[in-house]
């Protein structure tokens, strides 16, 4: 362990080495980091962003869906209504159809009864002349007596 | 091995041997073959064991970090680049948070601090005879294979760090300016000279705490793996209990490992950043 030349050869090779790890190994590496860490950070903000923007579209579909719904609540309504009055409408018309009926019947059964009324009345002529024959046992003159027979059944 | 049957005392020292390459003793250039005969070699020599590990681990962070750094791209980091780039924010944290200055040199010669005395203290955990046993099969008598073991290594890049404080101390604060610094505090200007001689020691523990922190601290952990290898050698139960031994200090000396490099990285960050500070007397 005495101190000779290897001194002096290991000073060299210690400046050498130095010398070659500054020149070709520190700057490429130190480069190749610093470039690594901006895109990282380029890389972290364009998450970040994406973040944002998918965050922004949600909130834009939620208002979309909120509206959709809206509008098909609005059409769900408008059909109900719709139904309703037509349901109403249909009402309306059996109404009145069954009203209208109703009133031909009624007229229909005027008409029968007045018809009947009618037979009646010359029924009743021909009885009650047949009546009075048969009290008076004598031929009447229909014809001289027609008028007043008429004016009977006129009040029957 | 020193021979085939050494002593505990020869063992050790064998570990604690470089593999020096100077001029022998009878003029001709080659291995010294004993510890006494690398002393005698004086300057002109060189660990070639220490060298070669160090430049090893060296060339095993370059190729690992510029493979990294080769394909590094601003996509999805494979396993790698992620480790590596671990370890570079790690650094570059570390600097920032320590060094104010505008200065490009020291964030990267901190990792490389860090990286390289990491690796060559991890030498330290493979087995202490695996490599020196390899390497005396092959004929090499002397392998240390943990550089930072090596008061050479270490120092030479404690000096090495303190030449850039020198360097930019003047270059920030002109020689003059350094020369004030050192001169007038803490003691008013009157006693300059003992000022400056106070604060040149302190300018010069600097680098000496600075290399021999880290090989103390290795050699210490090596010098421990050793003496528990010495275990080995004796009966079935002082092989098992040296075995849990070896395994309970390489778990400790992880941490210590990973500590030593990274404090010899941020006290050269600490020190840079003060000789860059220029401050108001």
């Amino acid at each position: 362990m005495n101190l000779n030349f290897t001194l002096i050869g290991q000073s060299l090779t210690f400046f050498v080495f130095v010398w070659f790890c500054l020149k070709y190994i520190w700057p490429p590496l130190k480069t190749a980091m610093r470039e690594r860490q901006e895109a990282i950070a380029q890389g972290l903000s364009a998450a970040e962003q994406a973040q944002k923007d998918l965050a922004a579209a949600h909130s834009g579909a939620e208002l979309e869906l909120t509206k959709a719904k809206e509008e098909a609540q609005g059409i769900i309504e408008q059909a109900r209504n719709r139904a309703n009055q037509m349901v109403e409408e249909a009402k309306q018309d059996a109404r009145d159809e069954g009203l209208r009926l109703k009133e031909a019947a009624v007229q229909e059964i005027e008409q029968e009864m007045n018809r009947a009324k009618a037979t009646l009345r010359s029924q009743v002529a021909v009885l009650a002349l047949a009546g009075a024959e048969k009290v008076l046992e004598s031929s009447i003159d229909a014809s001289r007596h027609s008028q007043m027979l008429d004016r009977l059944a006129q009040e029957l | 091995m020193a021979s085939e049957n050494p002593t505990t005392s020869e063992y050790i020292q064998h570990h604690l041997t470089n593999l020096t390459y100077g001029q022998l003793p009878d003029g001709s250039w080659g291995f010294a073959q004993s510890a006494q005969e690398a002393a005698s070699m004086g300057f002109m020599s060189i660990n070639v064991d220490s060298m070669g590990w160090s430049i090893a681990m060296g060339l095993v962070f370059l190729f690992v970090f510029s493979r990294a750094a080769g394909r590094a791209t601003a996509g999805v980091p494979g396993g790698l680049q992620n480790f590596v780039e671990m370890i570079v924010d790690f650094i570059d944290d570390t600097t920032s948070s320590i060094f104010s200055h505008k200065n490009d040199l020291v964030a990267p010669m901190a990792l490389t601090i860090f990286v390289w005395v990491w690796l060559m203290n991890l030498m330290d955990l493979v087995p202490v005879d695996w490599i020196p046993m390899l390497a005396s099969a092959m004929g090499v008598h002397f392998m240390k294979v943990v550089p930072t073991t090596d008061p050479n290594i270490t120092m030479s890049m404690a000096f090495s760090v303190f030449g850039l404080i020198l360097y930019y101390s003047i270059k920030c604060k002109g020689a003059g300016g350094f020369l004030a610094e050192l001169s007038f505090h803490p003691f008013p200007k009157i006693l300059a000279p003992i000022n400056f001689i106070l604060e040149f020691v302190t300018l010069i523990a600097k680098p000496l705490s600075l290399g021999l922190r880290l090989f103390g601290n290795m050699y210490a952990g090596e010098m421990i793996f050793v003496l528990l290898a010495v275990m080995f050698s004796g009966g079935i139960a002082v092989n098992l209990l040296g075995g849990v031994l070896q395994w309970g200090w390489a778990v400790f000396h992880v941490v210590i490992i990973t500590l030593q490099a990274f404090i010899f990285a941020v006290l050269t960050i600490v020190y840079l950043a003060q000789a860059h500070d220029v401050e108001e007397h």
